[in-house]
């Protein structure tokens, strides 16, 4: 099942690391357990954000590809 | 009559623009550069000038003395552009008018948008440089942090080279056993690219560089000496150094022709305004996500230049950029590597050498007569 997304974050066309940066920032708005839906056309992207996640304690909670934009959905930590 | 050609901005890329176009067009056009200062900054040579490497004098020229005599410079500051009525206002002279715009304006130095950053060290402007060299002279020794307090900044692999070649300049000081050196990344690892990383971490690891990763700075305490990332961890200096944030040039954003980041939306090919075909953008000046560096600049004016002369001469244009970048990335010691890429092909580093070093270092020096006049391509 696909989650119903408040907030999205648009990324698309964006290189590394401006996708990580932006995602970081956005998740400073967030309250502990909120979901923020990013979406990236970087192909480093997979990698990097399930290595942010595991860095900073914020959850990957889905991932997807839709043609050549990446969908990430996490979930603030707390 | 002549098509009018205004190029803003006499960096890298305005500078090779307007001598190519000069050069391509003749009498079919006039080329007229508008630049604030008149003074041609190499900047890529600031990260030496900050480690006592070279002076500061080989750094500047006088535009004019690069430019082809038919090129016309005007020293004034452009302060709004009117893709309606093809003009440029000037804040010194009348309004001047043009067929095509070349913007090659560039990236402006926005410290006031990181909290508390007031007198934080940084490489990218002539005075941070000198400002920082003078600091490493009285340095005894301590905790020194290097970081980017903002995306996207120019020449990516600089973070990388200051450290490398600072843990060479304290060495050299015999205080590196007295000192801490470690780079604040955005990301986990070194480098943005990640072949040029794997290459750099077993040089970070032998020489005891250390990495912090995910680690995007957002303030600056200069009272208790401590930074903050947005990933909420805080780590304390006694020495910082981070790369300023970049927005793009207050004429672009004066004239709403640019993005949130005031960086010109720009086709990835043709280096056209997305909504004003008659206006070029080129170097740091736009959106394109690839590096924001003299070396992209410099690719790009040939295409730029190639593309107006065809409009000028009513016929189709040929030349498209195809992200074309080339980077030196010094790994101290007295060794570099090279970075070679475009919008298909990610780079693939050789092993440092002595041999790249020198290449950069010559390329240093020739830069002022040849990049300029088209020479090297």
């Amino acid at each position: 099942m696909t989650l119903t997304m408040t907030r999205t974050l648009d990324c698309k066309g964006l290189a590394c690391p401006m996708p990580i940066v932006k995602t970081a920032q956005a998740m400073r708005l967030l309250a502990p357990g909120e979901l923020i839906e990013v979406l990236a056309t970087d192909p480093g992207a997979t990698k990097d954000f399930a290595a942010w996640a595991n860095a900073t304690g914020n959850a990957l909670v889905e991932t997807g590809q839709d043609g050549a934009v990446l969908r990430f959905v996490l979930k603030k930590k707390g | 009559m002549p098509a009018r050609v205004v190029v803003l901005g006499g960096g890298v890329g305005g500078t090779l623009a307007a001598n190519l176009l000069s050069k391509e067009l003749g009498k079919e056009a006039t080329v007229t550069v508008v630049d604030s200062t008149g003074m041609h900054l190499y900047q890529p040579g600031f990260l030496y000038v900050a480690l006592d490497q070279a002076n500061a004098l080989w750094l500047a020229r006088d535009e004019r003395t690069l430019l082809r005599k038919q090129v016309e410079l005007v020293v004034d500051q452009a302060t709004k552009i009117d893709p309606g009525a093809q003009t440029v206002s000037l804040a010194h002279a009348s309004t001047i008018s043009y067929d095509y715009l070349v913007v090659a304006t560039g990236s402006r130095i926005v410290r006031e948008a990181v909290p508390g950053y007031g007198d934080t060290h940084d490489f990218y402007s002539l005075d941070g440089a000198q400002r920082l060299r003078e600091e490493l002279r009285r340095f005894t020794g301590g905790r020194i942090l290097v970081g980017v307090a903002g995306i996207p900044y120019k020449c990516p692999p600089a973070p990388v080279e200051f450290v490398l070649m600072l843990d060479e300049y304290l060495r050299k000081r015999g205080i590196r056993d007295k000192s801490s050196v470690t780079l604040l990344s955005p990301l986990n690892r070194a480098f943005t690219i990640e072949s040029a990383s794997k290459l750099v971490q077993p040089i970070f690891d032998r020489q005891g560089v250390g990495l912090s990763t995910f680690f995007n700075v957002e303030t600056v305490d200069a009272e208790q000496r401590t930074v903050t990332s947005l990933e909420g961890e805080t780590a304390g200096y006694d020495l910082l150094v981070l790369v300023p944030p970049h927005r793009g040039a207050a004429v672009v954003e004066a004239s709403g022709l640019g993005d949130a980041g005031g960086w010109i939306p720009t086709d990835r090919n043709t280096l056209q305004h997305t909504q004003h075909e008659r206006i070029f953008a080129l170097g740091d000046t736009t959106d394109l996500p690839i590096s924001k560096s003299g070396s992209t600049a410099h690719f790009e004016a040939p295409v730029v230049a190639s593309r107006i002369a065809s409009f000028v001469r009513g016929t189709a244009p040929k030349n498209a950029y195809g992200g074309r970048v080339m980077c030196f990335l010094e790994t101290g010691g007295g060794r570099a590597t090279s970075l070679r890429f475009d919008y298909a092909h990610p780079p693939i580093p050789p092993k440092p050498s002595r041999l790249w070093h020198w290449a950069k270092w010559i390329f240093n020096r020739a830069y002022w007569v040849t990049v300029p006049q088209g020479r090297v391509g």
